[in-house]
This record gives structure tokens, C-alpha cells and sequence, in this order.
């Protein structure tokens, strides 16, 4: 399925069914690419629906090819916890969204469906910043990072950034989070790890399951792709490390 | 001839929504309709079917969305300020296609007591779209149960939400409801509804985006053939006009009310009869589309209008539009509520005073 279009970079303008608006260098399309890989090695295309909000992340509605859905900017885990609810176990429910949908206008509902323990998987993309409408803060900015919403560098007005993977963690609903790079071919490897026991979780009807995966962003971020993924290693892992932060078998 | 029993009207809705077969609702506290999401926890579990909190009203509607992505019936309630935090979602269900149901329990500006606030907002496309929905205005319990089902049922017919507009005081009043299921024909098969590849008969991937038009779809290529879709959707959907007369054939003076106001203005035209005062009354039950044509009629026959309703005058520019010049509508608006305080209502009292006084001004 996928794999027609995402194989190798020269299908993937040829085969998609609408136009790719993912800019040069940017990691998104990669973290999709995994998703995708994975839907086919565990064989739950037939089941799989992907729920995507507003942002960069809602190109990855158009281009799977299984059942998905666009809801309003920030809202995809209200609408999945509604689906999954609905269809029952067997359907395998991803929230495909960026860190300004998830978690800045998307606070609500994803804090609220990882707290009720939706049998639903939650992948963030976080790129520091809103891609889509040119680089503003968002709540995943670093310290010091310039967007064009924080021309100085974020800094004390406009407070600190929000490590998600880590607060979900905190919540007795959740049956695993973690946060993953794609900034060499082992990160990716542990990254499509994390994804895969992610999903497994809502399998086996576990809990809420999350991954956040930083990703580049070179357009707004004002760096060649190289540099940005260099920038990824120097200054965001520092801030958001890798790794997994809640893994259980059983919520208790 | 089905159960008979006696119930309050918030409860109704849930008796309506089990009858039209709903399978989902989704809701979150707010007076005066906390009722009806308490029926919803308490008895739709019970029959296999999804009830589920949300966070806030926007969670509600959101939640709706992915219900009715399905392509099960699903729907949500609120009360007028939860009304107004959904119409980002209610913009979103209509350029999404996406049928479902919305009941608003209205409540009046800032208080927890009854209104009729929210007729520009749910009858003009109160959110961000060009769009319209029917707005369905029951004015008793029975009707609050078999609109219910007519809203489903308009829903799927139009692949568009269907709004129901109730109001605290026939949310809260207690009237015996005959339990029935309304068959209103057969519908469309929701073949666009998500529910995974491998359910599809054709094994093709659905895809249900809120914003056809902007995305290149098989269904609408571009934004203009959405629109002009859309546009088409309005037109035929502006046929659904229902509305009850009375005592039309020789009115003099016409009231025009619906919901709980129509109540009212019943028993004010009863009374003004009994007076010898040539009154009838026309109730709209959809308030969009909007009864125009029978209002043009009768505004043909040299009847005036009255309007009343439980707002500063929101309706009264309907009838207007409809009387093309033709007739005075005039206005009996919440101002002539029997007490000042937030518990003021409309009294029948009110509504004959103004009948007399219009009908002595006219006979001058």
C-alpha cells in the first residue's frame, strides 16, 4: 500500500494522491513513513483509522491509504475517543498531530482522553513551533529559540516549554509514553520501536498510548536540513530526552 | 397506540433518541438541560450504546464529529452558552457532511432560566461557515420525543446536523408522552462512513476531512464544486418547511411563536376568541427553513402580526422579510415578561393585552 508511494523519494510525488506540501527536510514525512511500515509488519490496514487535527500533521489524513479522518485544529483525540468507542477493540485508533495541536489548542482533549484511558495511540510530532502558519511559539519552543512570534528568543514572558511525554506519564490512564528523534538510523529504529509498542498497547487494551517524535523544521527554523537535525541533537534532546517514560502492562 | 407515561421534556429527548435508534451521545453539564445527559449515563449503556462525558462543550461537538464519522446516529445537548463554544464544530459537521443532531436547551443571557436567545444564531449559521442547518422548534414533550426522530432522520436524508431548538421551560415541564417509533422512509447507505478498510465493500480507504473543498476529494474536486453542492444541499433542504395553523380563516391578527412561547400565545388566543377577537396563530416548527410562504399569504388578506417571542425580537425579522411590506408584524418581546427578575416568563396575560390593544387600534 504505502510503500508504493514512500519507498523511495523519487515515487513519493508520483504516487501520492494529492499534492505534498511537506517542505525540503522536514522529518514529518518520515515519521509517517514509520506508521505506515508498521500498519503493514503488524497487518492492521483493514482496521486502522487515523484521526488528524489542523497543522502540517493534517497532510498524513491524505496520504495514508486507510480509512482517516480531519477533525478541527486541536481535537483529533475527541473525535478518535468517540470512533473507537463506537466501532469497538478491534479498531486500531492514531491521532496523527503536530505539538500546537496536541497540546496548545489540543490540551483539553488529549490531556482528557489520555485520562480516561482511551484505548486510542496519540503520535505528537514536535517541531518547536507552528510549521504551518510560518514558525510561531508554540508550547514545545525551547528556551532562547527564536519564532516570529518570539523575535527575541523565548524567554521569561512567554514562560517555559511543556515536555508532554513526561506529563502524560504522570496520568494513571496512560499505558506507555515515550519520545523518539529521527536524527540518525539508530534514533529511527528506537523511534519505529516505541511506535510499535505504542500501538500495541492499544492492541492488547491497555490504556492510552503516546509518542512524541522531534522532527525538523527547516524553512521556519532558518537552517539547512543537516544543521537542523544537528540543532535537534544540540538543543532540543537536551531539553526533550529520549526515551520511554511510562511502559505498563496493566492500568492500576 | 404505543406506552403512554409521564415525563418531564429533557427526558423525552432520550426516549426520542432510543426510538430513532441514536447509538452515541456525547454531553457535558450545564443547566438547564442536565437532565438529558443524565438520562444518556443512565440508560444508554444499558442498551449497548455509547454515553461519554466530555471536557468541555467544544469536546462535545468534537466528539460528535468522530461519532458521526462512522456513520452511526449520534448527537449531543447542551444549553445556549455550551451552544455557542460548539459552533466552531456545527461549521465543521456541515462542510464535513457529517449528519448528526444537536439539541440546544435554551437558557437566557447570563442566567440559568429559560430564553429564546438563540434563534438568529441557530437558524442563520451561527459559526464560521457559509452554511445552514434545520432548526426543528418543538413546543410540548410529545413533540420533543417524535422531532427528535424527524432531526435523525433529516440528518442522514441531508447529510447535514439538524438542530433542535427546546427552551428550559419545556425541558423542565411534565407531560404524558406516547411512547412511538416514526418510520419516515428509507435513507441513503452511509457507504462514506469511516469504520476500517477491510469493512468496505470495495476494500477502498474512507476519508471524512471537515474541510471538503480545500482538499482535493472524488466527492468535490474543488472548492466551487463543494460549494455549489453545498448550495444545492440548501435549496432542496429549504422544502422541509413544516408549521401549524389555527384559526387562520378569519384572524384579523396573527400570532407568530413557537417553543414554549406558543404555548403561551395558545391560550392568549383562546381567551381573546372567547372575547370575540379575531385572532389565529401560525407556529413554525421549522424555524429554518422558515414558514415564509403561508406568512406572505395571509399578509395578502390584510391580517397583521404579532411576534412573540422570549428575546428582544429575533424572529420578528423572519416575518418581516415574509410580509414584503404587505403588513405591520409587531413585536411582544421578553420585555413584557411578568417579572422583572430572571424567573420572568411570558404570561398569557401579557400576550391578550396586546392582541385587545392592536385589534382596538385597527378597528379605529
Amino acid at each position: 500500500m504505502i510503500k508504493e508511494w514512500f519507498a523511495g523519494t523519487p515515487r513519493l510525488w508520483v504516487r501520492a494522491p494529492v499534492p505534498i506540501v511537506f517542505c525540503p527536510g522536514c522529518q514529518h514525512a518520515s515519521a509517517l513513513k514509520i506508521l505506515c511500515e508498521l500498519v503493514d509488519e503488524m497487518g492492521i490496514e483493514g482496521d486502522t483509522i487515523l484521526m488528524a487535527g489542523v497543522g502540517c500533521s493534517t497532510m498524513s489524513a491524505m496520504l495514508v491509504d486507510f480509512d482517516a479522518g480531519i477533525t478541527a485544529h486541536g481535537r483529533p483525540c475527541d473525535a478518535a475517543s468517540a470512533v473507537k468507542r463506537i466501532l469497538g477493540e478491534k479498531t486500531v485508533m492514531v491521532t496523527w498531530q503536530g505539538d500546537g495541536d496536541a497540546f496548545a489548542i489540543g490540551t483539553e482533549p488529549t490531556l482528557h482522553a489520555a485520562a480516561r484511558g482511551e484505548k486510542i495511540t496519540t503520535i505528537m510530532v514536535n517541531n518547536g513551533n507552528y510549521g504551518t502558519t510560518g514558525g510561531q511559539l508554540a508550547p514545545t519552543t525551547i528556551m532562547g529559540q527564536v519564532t516570529t512570534t518570539s523575535p527575541e528568543g523565548r524567554a521569561e514572558p512567554q514562560g517555559y516549554p511543556i515536555a508532554v511525554a513526561e506529563l502524560l506519564a504522570n496520568l494513571r490512564g496512560v499505558a506507555y509514553s515515550a519520545r523518539g528523534a529521527l536524527t540518525s538510523a539508530a534514533n529511527y529504529q528506537r523511534t519505529k520501536r516505541y511506535m510499535k509498542t505504542a500501538l500495541q498497547k492499544q492492541i492488547d487494551g491497555v490504556g492510552y498510548s503516546f509518542l512524541e517524535i522531534l522532527s525538523t523544521c527547516p524553512p521556519n527554523w532558518g537552517l539547512s536540513p543537516l544543521d537542523s537535525i544537528k540543532w535537534i541533537e544540540e538543543k532540543m534532546i537536551p531539553e526533550f530526552p529520549l526515551g520511554e517514560f511510562k511502559n505498563v502492562d496493566r492500568i492500576a | 397506540m404505543g406506552e403512554r407515561i409521564l415525563v418531564q421534556g429533557n427526558e423525552a429527548i432520550g426516549r426520542g433518541a432510543l426510538a430513532a435508534d441514536c447509538r452515541a451521545f456525547f454531553g457535558y453539564p450545564i443547566t438547564p438541560q442536565n437532565e438529558v445527559i443524565e438520562w444518556f449515563a443512565r440508560e444508554f449503556p444499558k442498551h449497548g450504546r455509547v454515553f461519554l462525558q466530555s471536557a468541555s462543550e467544544t469536546g462535545s461537538i468534537n466528539m460528535l464529529t468522530g461519532g458521526a464519522m462512522t456513520g452511526v446516529r449520534a448527537m449531543t445537548s447542551t444549553s445556549s452558552p455550551g451552544w455557542a463554544l460548539m459552533q466552531e464544530g456545527l461549521s465543521n459537521l456541515t462542510t464535513a457532511e457529517l449528519p448528526c443532531v444537536i439539541v440546544e436547551v435554551q437558557r437566557g443571557w447570563n442566567t440559568t432560566r429559560h430564553s429564546q436567545t438563540t434563534y438568529k444564531s441557530a437558524t442563520t449559521g451561527g459559526g464560521f461557515g457559509d452554511y445552514r442547518t434545520i432548526v426543528l422548534a418543538p413546543d410540548s414533550v410529545q413533540e420533543l420525543h417524535d422531532l427528535l426522530q424527524l432531526a435523525f432522520y433529516l440528518a442522514d436524508k441531508y447529510r447535514n446536523p439538524v438542530v433542535m431548538l427546546s427552551d428550559a421551560i419545556l425541558g423542565q415541564m411534565m407531560e404524558i408522552l406516547e411512547l412511538k417509533t416514526l418510520d419516515f422512509g428509507p435513507l441513503p447507505e452511509k457507504d462514506w462512513a469511516l469504520k476500517g478498510k477491510a469493512a468496505h465493500k470495495d476494500g477502498k480507504k474512507r476519508f471524512t476531512p471537515i474541510a471538503y473543498g480545500m482538499i482535493p476529494t472524488q466527492r468535490h474536486p474543488t472548492l466551487i464544486s463543494f460549494l455549489e453542492s453545498y448550495k444545492n444541499k440548501i435549496k432542496e433542504m429549504e422544502k422541509e418547511v413544516r408549521y401549524a395553523t389555527d384559526q387562520l380563516e378569519d384572524a384579523e391578527l396573527i400570532l407568530v411563536a413557537f417553543g414554549y412561547v406558543a404555548r403561551v400565545c395558545q391560550e392568549a388566543m383562546l381567551r381573546s376568541r372567547a372575547k370575540g377577537f379575531k385572532v389565529g396563530m401560525i407556529r413554525p416548527i421549522t424555524l429554518w427553513p422558515f414558514p415564509t410562504q403561508i406568512i406572505k399569504e395571509k399578509a395578502a388578506t390584510e391580517a397583521d402580526f404579532l411576534v412573540v417571542e422570549d428575546n428582544l425580537g429575533q424572529m420578528v425579522d423572519d416575518v418581516r422579510v415574509a410580509v414584503e411590506g404587505r403588513a405591520q408584524p409587531h413585536l411582544l418581546s421578553c420585555l413584557a415578561r411578568h417579572l422583572p427578575g430572571e424567573e420572568g416568563a411570558i404570561y398569557p396575560e401579557a400576550v391578550v393585552e396586546k392582541i385587545e390593544n392592536l385589534l382596538k387600534e385597527r378597528g379605529k
